[in-house]
């Protein structure tokens, strides 16, 4: 979707702010957001791609709004209903309990999005493409700013799980994803401060096409 | 009940606008949430307190700058951290959440890297720990990517012309921790002194690492 969360390049942000010495949280609930979140998804109330697609999905004003914590228990918040754990009966809830002699094994363990795919992948390094001119109204993780144009395949990372599928309930999908190298001139064109400067990201294969093709 | 708590919520973000989400809403939300999750057995808060303790206190960027300080300090294991950065990395111990497909970048004389996420604010947890707010911020996110000389320019740092900036916007499952170069004067140093040369904004590619006599002040 074409939220406001999709930030690259925007302009009228504003200053950076900093703050020296910052803490890892300002307030206790952010601890507590931050922590219940991490707990959840261990106990499977929803994946990464269905949290990032909740934040999204906060009205624009209320996103610009917001502090990132406030983002977070938005999302916990959407969580748990979608999953109906507010409801009085939640017996059939395949969500479990993460318990607490399992935090080390998720937090040093991790999850690992990268999956075995058979299929080859489409593109090769040092190939041209563009970047499609597609507007999905659900999920995506391909931003605004690289639509429609061309850049170069710098490597080829794997097969990933698809963030487009994933969001929504589709199941990992995975797809072979590339590094993609795109010049400041391609992006900015004439007002790219130095035409040197690059901006490199992952496109999954379902973003791209030939550099021929017409976007 | 939070039912009540969010309809009541919702009502007064459209009469509103931006006048919601006081302190005191949000701290009640959190509350009212984790109440019944824990009442319902959902939620243990053992996890939780485990899980604040490891990310406040254990896994924040004295990691990453264990490893830039190695990678100052030992050749072979500079030349394994930019061959394969998840093996060097978990050699010590930096594995997990959000960094299991971490790639170390190094600046050179030839290319300054810098990171960013335009769409949320994907970081590395394991050696760096949870973002700084200005990382996560509308400001942040939406200028690195166009005028990423203008944002180094506001953090301090002047990158020479012949010099390519490169900025890795972490779209995806990939994270990014940026290898500073070595500052002059610090033959002979041990690991840990580099390692306190070492910046958190160094390893985003914000910021340069101190000099010795920086350190010292």
């Amino acid at each position: 979707m074409n939220g406001v969360h999709d930030l690259g390049g925007r302009d009228g942000m504003g200053p950076i702010s900093f703050e020296p010495a910052e803490p890892v949280f300002h307030e206790d609930w952010e601890r507590r957001v931050f922590a219940m979140h991490i707990a959840m998804a261990g106990g499977g109330y929803m994946n990464i791609d269905q949290f990032r697609h909740a934040i999204e999905r906060m009205p624009a004003a209320d996103y610009l709004a917001t502090s990132y914590f406030e983002h977070w228990l938005v999302a916990v918040e959407d969580g748990c209903r979608t999953a109906g754990l507010l409801d009085e009966a939640i017996a059939t809830s395949p969500v479990t309990c993460f318990p607490s002699h399992l935090v080390e094994a998720m937090v040093f363990g991790g999850s690992p999005a990268r999956m075995e795919l058979d299929a080859a992948p489409a593109f090769a390094v040092g190939a041209q493409i563009r970047a499609r001119n597609i507007h999905p109204a659900g999920h995506t993780r391909l931003p605004w700013y690289v639509r429609g144009q061309v850049g170069c395949i710098v490597a080829h990372r794997g097969a990933f799980v698809f963030p487009d599928s994933h969001a929504h309930g589709l199941g990992p999908d995975p797809r072979h994803m590339y590094s993609v190298s795109f010049t400041a001139e391609a992006l900015w064109g004439p007002d790219a401060r130095n035409p040197r400067d690059t901006v490199q990201l992952e496109l999954w294969e379902p973003y791209l096409e030939k550099a021929g093709q017409p976007s | 009940m939070p039912g009540h708590t969010h309809d009541h919520e919702h009502e007064h973000r459209h009469e509103h606008g931006h006048d919601h989400g006081s302190a005191e809403d949000v701290t009640l939300r959190v509350k009212a949430i984790e109440q019944l999750l824990v009442e319902k057995g959902l939620l243990d808060p053992a996890a939780m307190e485990k899980l604040i303790d490891l990310y406040e206190n254990r896994i924040g960027p004295r990691n990453g700058a264990k490893v830039v300080a190695k990678a100052w300090a030992d050749p072979d294991y500079r030349a394994r951290l930019l061959a394969n950065s998840p093996a060097a990395l978990a050699e010590l111990g930096f594995t997990g959440m959000q960094g299991e497909e971490t790639i170390v970048v190094e600046n050179t004389a030839d290319v300054h890297n810098m990171v960013v996420c335009t769409l949320c604010s994907c970081y590395p947890w394991p050696t760096l720990g949870l973002p700084p707010s200005w990382y996560k911020s509308p400001p942040y996110r939406s200028r690195a990517v166009k005028d990423p000389r203008g944002v180094l320019e506001e953090f301090g740092v002047s990158i020479p012309a012949e010099t390519e900036v490169r900025v890795w916007d972490s779209n995806a499952e990939l994270r990014y921790l940026v290898l500073p170069r070595r500052p002059e004067g610090t033959e002979g140093l041990s690991e840990d002194q580099l390692a306190e040369l070492v910046t958190r904004n160094s390893m985003i590619g914000v910021g340069l690492p101190k000099s010795p006599a920086e350190a010292q002040s």
